[in-house]
């Protein structure tokens, strides 16, 4: 149990509290890192994945490219881009916005392509044109697949936004290879156990999202376990 | 910067033997036990939550929590315990693929039609006799679909071990690659590695066609099987599937 009482004991440090490297501060720096890494990735991948499970057409070349990008070893691409553009942001944007592409994207897709066609036949017999099918019938149908696409995805950049620390940036990455650095265990653990926590506030967070996005009559369809 | 290219061809041919070659089957010796390792505890787990249905959320939130640990923490706190044996990595990368492959499972076992379940039992199959020979055998198109998704994600999170010395594509990228600032290693290790990926992924296509030669040529059909086994390759871990 000596685990927990280290864990405790590096959580109850005075210093941890408070400065620009305490854990307020480096939380902080992890969500805006993923946030922006998620935003990014969600401008991307979202109007890309309407437009090709709406036309149908490119839906191939983008299960490639999403298929691709899921392959590329993140460390792989950080490394890249620092050589080239320099010690920043930007590497580690890259990393993230590869790891967050293909789930969006795919989710998206089959979310739009996944829609009954007698309800695109019906909109189109009300006037509906190709936009507007789109967008007042397709998006939303196809809304609680594009949330766990996402959801996946910010699940995955949350925990992979540590690499930002191996860059000399910040973010909760900084207590694991800080940790790691000073054989200092239980900041290892302390680290790890703060970026779960992120991740769980990430799994309510879509839930509530969820909850007020999504129409009612398409909830039920599908009561998602946490 | 240097006027160098950006790829230096030279190196390549050099080392193709060398340092690539050894890089090369570190990663694959990394990346396929965990895979296997994965797949033989997703299976029990995954029966075990399709027949017992509570035994379900409270597995899969422990595989999805797993799955949120930072894999770097997860291979510096195993390494004082295991040291640099491949262990380190195989442990950690094995336990993320629950989180893929366990619903997969389950979501395979579920999807098989009632009917069939009851006419094995017409047919007198017993509950195990019946799991092994005619729901799991049903199961594999999902399975298989999970498994893809498993493989291709291991494969590229391998290269993560190299952080703490285990070798792989990895120790490519950062020692030969980054260190050096030499970019030809990194890109070298980023395409191998992505081809390995994409070779698993067919071999494993492949594999699940002759596992299951009932599926072939009906791909016109578009049943809810393959639908859902379409779906469930598309995201990691996506709990509510398609309509």
């Amino acid at each position: 149990m000596n685990v927990v009482l280290w864990i405790l004991e590096w959580f109850g440090r005075p210093e941890q509290w408070t400065g620009t490297s305490g854990i307020p501060a480096r939380f902080l720096e992890h969500v805006l890192y993923s946030g922006l890494a998620l935003l990014l990735s969600a401008a991307i991948a979202v109007p890309v994945g309407l437009v090709t499970g709406h036309t149908g057409r490119g839906g191939f070349l983008a299960a490639t490219l999403a298929n691709f990008a899921r392959a590329l070893p993140t460390i792989g691409v950080l490394m890249l881009v620092v050589l080239v553009l320099g010690i920043g942001l930007a590497p580690v944007m890259a990393a993230l916005v590869a790891l967050a592409v293909p789930p969006i994207l795919v989710n998206t897709y089959e979310g739009v392509r996944g829609v009954d066609p007698q309800l695109r036949d019906a909109a189109e017999g009300m006037g509906m044109r190709g936009r507007e099918v789109l967008l007042r019938l397709e998006t939303p149908i196809a809304l609680p697949l594009i949330l766990v696409g996402l959801r996946t995805a910010a699940i995955q950049v949350v925990s992979t936004a540590t690499i930002a620390a191996f860059v000399g940036l910040g973010g909760l990455g900084r207590f694991i290879v800080d940790g790691r650095a000073r054989q200092d265990f239980p900041m290892i653990l302390g680290g790890s156990l703060l970026v779960v926590l992120l991740a769980l506030i990430v799994i309510v967070l879509f839930a509530l999202l969820r909850r007020v996005l999504v129409a009612r009559g398409l909830r039920r369809r599908a009561a998602a376990p946490i | 910067m240097t006027e160098a290219p950006p790829v230096d061809w030279g190196w390549i041919q050099r080392q193709l033997d060398g340092v690539i070659a050894d890089r090369l089957l570190e990663h694959l010796y990394l990346s396929f036990p965990p895979i296997l390792l994965g797949l033989l505890v997703a299976l029990p787990l995954g029966i075990a939550s399709a027949r017992w249905r509570p035994v379900y959320p409270p597995v899969l939130s422990g595989a999805n929590m797993l799955y949120a640990i930072p894999s770097i923490a997860l291979f510096y706190l195993l390494a004082p315990y295991t040291g640099l044996t491949p262990w380190t990595a195989i442990i950690p990368l094995a336990l993320y693929t629950l989180a893929i492959l366990v619903p997969n499972v389950v979501d395979g076992l579920n999807q098989v039609p009632d009917h069939v379940r009851q006419a094995a039992a017409a047919m007198g199959f017993g509950p195990l006799r019946r799991l092994l020979q005619v729901e799991l055998p049903a199961a594999i198109p999902v399975v298989a679909a999970g498994l893809r998704v498993a493989s291709v994600a291991t494969i590229s999170m391998v290269s993560v071990a190299s952080v703490v010395g285990l070798g792989g594509l990895g120790q490519l990228i950062l020692t030969e690659g980054f260190q050096r600032q030499f970019p030809t290693p990194i890109i070298a290790g980023i395409l191998l590695s992505v081809l390995l990926a994409f070779l698993t992924d067919g071999a494993l296509v492949l594999l699940q066609r002759w596992l299951t030669p009932w599926t072939r040529g009906r791909r016109a059909e578009a049943g809810r099987a393959s639908r859902r086994a379409r779906a469930s390759s598309a995201p990691a871990r996506e709990e509510e599937a398609v309509p």
